[in-house]
């Protein structure tokens, strides 16, 4: 593909921004790409707190300051949105819900810095909350399964199988 | 962070030299309009169009303002946000134009589903609006400033009373608020969780068993609660005391700021006050500390108050026929300067010593003089030199 801008040389840059919560799409050359100084990821409008963001996921430090930048996957992609640690560290922005899940541990430290907590406390919605129930005991039956079938305790095991199926249409069917 | 939310920086809107392309705006309202009847089905709003000047301003404030809430002298209003997303899609910052789309129809299935509880609400599509009409809501802080730059599939569902109003396709899927006179954080808590309630009925949302309610900004996760309070600690800035209180609240885990959020600046002792943390309090307990710390802000405000009152009874009621005086008088103002003299003259009917203003008018002249709702009466694009110079007649002719 050729870039999109000077519509010259080949586009090597993908550039997906996201300025003011609007996203454009671009493909475009390495040229153009520092010409325009789009390469730079500086974010506009006034939102100090990303700046803060970067630097509490060690992501502004070398990588070698063990103290600043510990060991992080700042490649980490995720598979849903397509957002890596590294851009979230600069947009300071979750992509989709299942970020929360793609960037692991490595999240961890932020919320503990913004919140000082890493435990939700308080409502949850009844029916994420009738399904979260659901899939608690569906993992404790698994888990039980395993144990029944190590100990080749099949009768039991047969049982367990019916339920963990009973309950996993229940789930697909909305939780009930 | 929360600085996104239903405010925005007014003195920079006045510098902005660009200008606003001013649409018909009660027609563009009317198609934006969409009353959700009992039956699901969905009408044009008639918009009552009258000259009068009172009438224009009761339909430009909220008609919540008309109520007044508990501590109404110093506190203006309450407010509680709910961010909400929908599992599956991806937060609106990085959806497609057709996920983007898809979230507005769902909202709008909610609305029809549960017809019911929606029966005064009408869902207003952001693109359907004029750019003022979208900065007077920003600036009644019923939409964010992220709304007001037109994005696609944005939207507001609006109650009649303007109490509730649900963002749609802003930083995060859902942003359910209400809003209310004085301080009522409780019932504004009650109320969104009673909305939050019937679109978790019709919508599975993002949820995770140990982070709560996912959001776009990590700022927000957990609760997503949002509870803020806006009020006038006057008499603790003129004896040069608020500092030391401010500071007092920001080691509590709040943040204080102007009333156009981050960045905009405290004028007259007008301030914002709201939580920070959002992972691992609960809702009750968020909104219950922001609540506790606002009674002790009161109790002092009040003390200083009435401190001054005792010792410089003549000087405040000067400070205040002054400002009266200039507000009535003036020809040009300016938004600060506007801001400042609203404070001192309320501050003189709060103690009696001025006694033919009522506080609501005062409480919505505060809207009334934001660049939006001037050119929103005006009908069209004002320079900054004209906004002064408008704002200085509308105000004149809404004090008694």
């Amino acid at each position: 593909m050729l870039c999109q801008k000077c519509g010259g040389k080949k586009a090597s840059v993908h550039l997906t921004k996201i300025s003011d919560g609007l996203k454009s799409e671009m493909y475009i050359c390495e040229y153009c790409a520092r010409e325009s100084g789009e390469l730079d990821f500086t974010m506009e409008g006034k939102f100090p707190l990303y700046q803060f963001f970067s630097s509490m996921m060690g992501l502004s430090a070398p990588e070698s300051d063990p103290v600043l930048a510990p060991a992080t996957n700042r490649e980490a992609q995720c598979p849903v949105c397509g957002l890596t640690y590294s851009q979230f560290g600069q947009i300071g922005r979750f992509g989709c819900a299942r970020c929360y899940v793609s960037f692991g541990k490595d999240i961890l430290p932020l919320f503990r810095r913004l919140h000082g907590n890493l435990r939700h406390i308080g409502k949850i919605p009844s029916r994420a909350g009738t399904q979260l129930k659901f899939k608690q005991k569906l993992e404790h039956l698994k888990l039980e399964l395993q144990k029944k079938v190590v100990a080749e305790e099949f009768e039991e095991a047969a049982q367990l199988r019916d339920k963990i199926r009973e309950l996993e249409k229940g789930i697909a069917a909305g939780g009930e | 962070m929360s600085g996104s939310e239903g405010e925005g920086n007014r003195q920079e809107q006045e510098q902005g030299e660009e200008a606003f392309p001013v649409g018909p705006e009660t027609e563009a309202e009317n198609a934006a309009a969409q009353t959700v009847n009992s039956a699901g089905q969905q009408s044009g709003q008639q918009q009552n169009q009258q000259p009068d000047e009172w009438k224009r301003l009761q339909e430009i404030t909220s008609k919540w303002m008309k109520g007044m809430g508990p501590e109404e002298e110093i506190v203006i209003s309450s407010r509680i946000r709910l961010a909400r997303n929908i599992n599956g899609l991806p937060f609106p910052p990085l959806a497609s134009d057709t996920q983007r789309e898809k979230v507005l129809a769902l909202a709008h299935s909610v609305l029809q589903e549960q017809s019911e509880h929606f029966r005064e609400m009408r869902l207003i599509h952001m693109g359907s609006l004029s750019p003022i009409c979208r900065q007077v809501l920003m600036e009644k802080h019923l939409i964010s400033p992220l709304q007001v730059k037109e994005c696609h599939a944005g939207a507001v569902i609006l109650r009649a009373d303007e109490v509730i109003s649900i963002m749609v396709n802003e930083e995060d899927h859902l942003r359910v608020q209400c809003l209310l006179p004085g301080l009522q954080l409780e019932r504004g808590w009650q109320e969104a969780s009673r909305y939050d309630d019937y679109f978790e009925q019709s919508l599975d949302y993002a949820f995770h068993e140990e982070l709560g309610y996912l959001t776009t900004c990590p700022t927000n996760v957990g609760t997503g609660l949002r509870a803020s309070v806006m009020l006038y600690l006057s008499a603790l800035t003129l004896t040069g005391q608020l500092n030391h209180f401010l500071t007092a609240v920001n080691q509590v885990g709040l943040v204080v700021r102007g009333i156009y959020g981050e960045g905009s600046e405290m004028v007259g002792g007008l301030c914002q006050i709201s939580n920070q943390i959002t992972l691992g309090h609960s809702e009750e307990e968020i909104w219950q500390n922001l609540y506790s710390v606002i009674r002790q802000l009161i109790s002092q405000e009040k003390k200083a108050r009435q401190q001054l009152l005792n010792q410089q009874r003549e000087k405040l009621a000067d400070r205040a026929g002054r400002a009266y005086g200039i507000l009535k008088y003036a020809r040009m103002l300016d938004s600060k300067e506007a801001m400042q003299l609203i404070s001192d003259v309320r501050l003189g009917v709060d103690l009696g010593l001025l006694q033919h203003v009522p506080l609501e008018i005062l409480s919505e002249l505060l809207t009334l003089i934001s660049p939006g709702c001037l050119q929103y009466l005006k009908g069209r694009n004002l320079s900054p030199y004209e906004l002064n110079l408008e704002r200085a007649i509308r105000v004149k002719q809404c004090l008694p």
